[in-house]
């Protein structure tokens, strides 16, 4: 009971804390932007750790962050094995495959209006079935390995694509049209130099989307069929054996894997859209 | 001066049907352009200009009449790449540098690297943005953005030029410079202009006719033969010739305007 205290003179202190660098000539410069979330999230973390220890907590329910810390440091090596699976294998392949078909569809519906009239409401059909009906079927499918999980990947991921690249097509000015025509452009010269720049910041939108899900999918398509290593798997086991440290750290390499991935392409979204108002 | 006749206009309409109604954005316009002419269209706004200009490019189709470039239908004269066509907005791609810009019409016809290369550096010289080759289009003023529009239709080297207001956006300075600099393309190059403006001075000084036109429907309302000498200072502006037909313009523009409404 008496760390709950210090928990909330913690609390306070780092409130105000955050208020003045917020309010501060900090809060527009690269520290101060930096600073206030750090901030933030080390108070998170601290209060928890009081708060379990305080109150104690059962392991079962909430283990402190330190003893997760401790977790992550000792099973580095099954981290590892169990990221390689999931992350690398499932979700990157299958995100990577899944946003090529994508684009090639989106390309194809674009050229045909025929195409467009039946393929997206199909890619609407698909994207509205339930994961957890897919992924057993996909799992029956294409066996227990990371194969299956990049498949489920793949469907979780094509439509947001599609849509996104389908809908970046189309958003052309008139003008910027009418100019491709007197020049009496082709089909392709236009696409190449015209409607692909300026669909890229619909892709990308679709791109960042697709990266939570594709771990998402990952992860969830182990819970139906996987060898005895994987995320999901990792943590339905580490639950049944009320290992509750080993699910916090999964989940810890799950948020720090998802910010990273998110970030590398919003990276590459600032190199190739640099020109978009958004951007510059 | 030869007068085969480049551009022809005959009984022209166009109605846009729109949700609430149809509209006349031209009717009966009958005009004929001849080679190395240089016309242009002056008229209230709605009057049907930009209209005309885009039937003549092919970006339009004719509801009523019958239009001929170079003998041959717009489409045919668009596909040949026989005009080069300055929008009334800029409307460059943002992904693309100002060189880029200019250089999007030579990539599309072919042109080799070199010969590209010259021509950007050329028309950039020419417009003056040398100097701006790399720079972005937003990271440029409003005028300027409309000089890298004209170099753009210009790099191609068309005989024909078609301009919707291509100086509308620019300071008195500038477009008295850029008046100067196309008078002189003109001459030295003998090309086909049909230009766009609502400056009336702008009209006279570069023109050798002068298209009247007014709105509701859109229709010809008088053509104004310019009888100035192919050379022509900028001072031209203050002698009485010069006076005398802005004079003309601007009484047709009034009696195109009372019964128009
Ligand atoms: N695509 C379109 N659909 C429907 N109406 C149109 C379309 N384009 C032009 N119009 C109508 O046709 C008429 C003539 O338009 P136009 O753009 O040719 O005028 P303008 O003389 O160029 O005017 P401004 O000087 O303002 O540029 C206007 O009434 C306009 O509303
Ligand atoms: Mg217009």
């Amino acid at each position: 009971m008496t760390l709950v205290f210090p928990a909330f003179v913690l609390w306070m202190a780092a409130w105000w804390l955050n208020t003045r660098i917020a309010g501060s000539s900090l809060a527009s410069s690269y520290a101060g932007r930096v600073a206030v979330p750090v901030v933030f999230g080390l108070t998170v973390l601290a209060i928890w750790e009081l708060v379990v220890r305080g109150l104690d907590v059962s392991q079962v329910i909430l283990p402190a962050p330190t003893v997760i810390a401790e977790t992550l440091a000792d099973e580095t090596g099954t981290l590892w094995i169990d990221f390689r699976q999931t992350a690398l294998k499932g979700a990157i392949s299958g995100y990577v495959i899944g946003c090529l078909a994508a684009f090639s569809v989106a390309l194809a519906i674009d050229r045909s209006p025929y195409l467009r009239r039946g393929l997206l409401p199909i890619g609407n059909f698909v994207a509205a079935l339930p994961i957890v009906g897919i992924a057993p079927i996909l799992v029956n499918w294409f066996g227990f390995d990371w194969q299956s999980k990049a498949a489920v990947v793949v469907v979780m991921v094509f439509f947001p694509i599609l849509v996104n690249t389908v809908q970046g097509l189309a958003d052309t000015a008139a003008m910027q049209r009418d100019l491709m025509r007197t020049y009496s452009a082709s089909y392709w010269q236009t696409l190449l130099k015209l409607r692909l720049p300026a669909a890229m910041p619909f892709v990308f939108n679709g791109l960042k989307i697709a990266t939570t899900l594709a771990l998402i999918g990952a992860i969830v398509a182990e819970y139906f069929g996987s060898p005895t290593r994987g995320m999901g798997f990792r943590i339905s086991t580490s639950v049944g054996t009320l290992e509750l440290a080993m699910v916090w750290s999964e989940i810890a390499v799950t948020a720090l894997a998802g910010t990273l991935f998110y970030g590398a392409v919003t990276l590459v979204e600032r190199w190739v859209t640099f020109w978009h108002p958004s951007q510059r | 001066m030869s007068q085969a006749a480049v551009i022809e206009a005959r009984n022209l309409d166009l109605t846009f049907e729109t949700g609430d109604g149809s509209i006349q954005a031209l009717r009966d316009v009958t005009l004929e352009i001849g080679k190395g002419e240089f016309v242009s269209f002056i008229g209230p706004s709605g009057c049907g200009k930009t209209t005309f200009l885009r039937v003549v490019a092919g970006l339009e189709t004719p509801t009523g009449g019958e239009v001929r470039v170079n003998g041959t239908s717009p489409d045919e004269a668009r596909r040949d790449r026989a005009y080069g066509y300055v929008f009334q907005e800029a409307g460059l791609y943002p992904w693309r540098t100002i060189a880029g810009n200019v250089r999007l019409p030579l990539e599309i016809m072919g042109y080799s690297r070199s010969e590209m290369a010259d021509r950007v550096n050329r028309v950039l010289e020419l417009v003056e943005l040398s100097g701006f080759e790399n720079k972005h289009p937003w990271q440029l003023s409003g005028g300027m953005q409309q000089r890298a529009s004209i170099a753009r239709a210009l790099a191609f080297d068309a005989d024909i030029l078609l301009m919707d207001e291509p100086f509308g956006a620019l300071d008195e300075i500038v477009r008295d410079h850029l008046n100067e600099q196309l008078l002189r393309l003109w001459d030295h190059t003998g090309k086909t202009i049909g230009f766009v403006t609502h400056s009336i001075p702008e009209a006279v000084y570069l023109s050798t006719r002068v298209v009247v036109m007014s709105p509701r429907p859109g229709r010809i309302t008088d053509i104004i033969d310019n009888p100035l000498p192919r050379e022509r200072p900028l001072d031209i502006r203050d002698t009485p010739e010069f006076l005398e037909i802005a004079q003309r313009i601007r009484k047709g523009l009034r009696a195109g305007h009372s019964y128009g409404d």
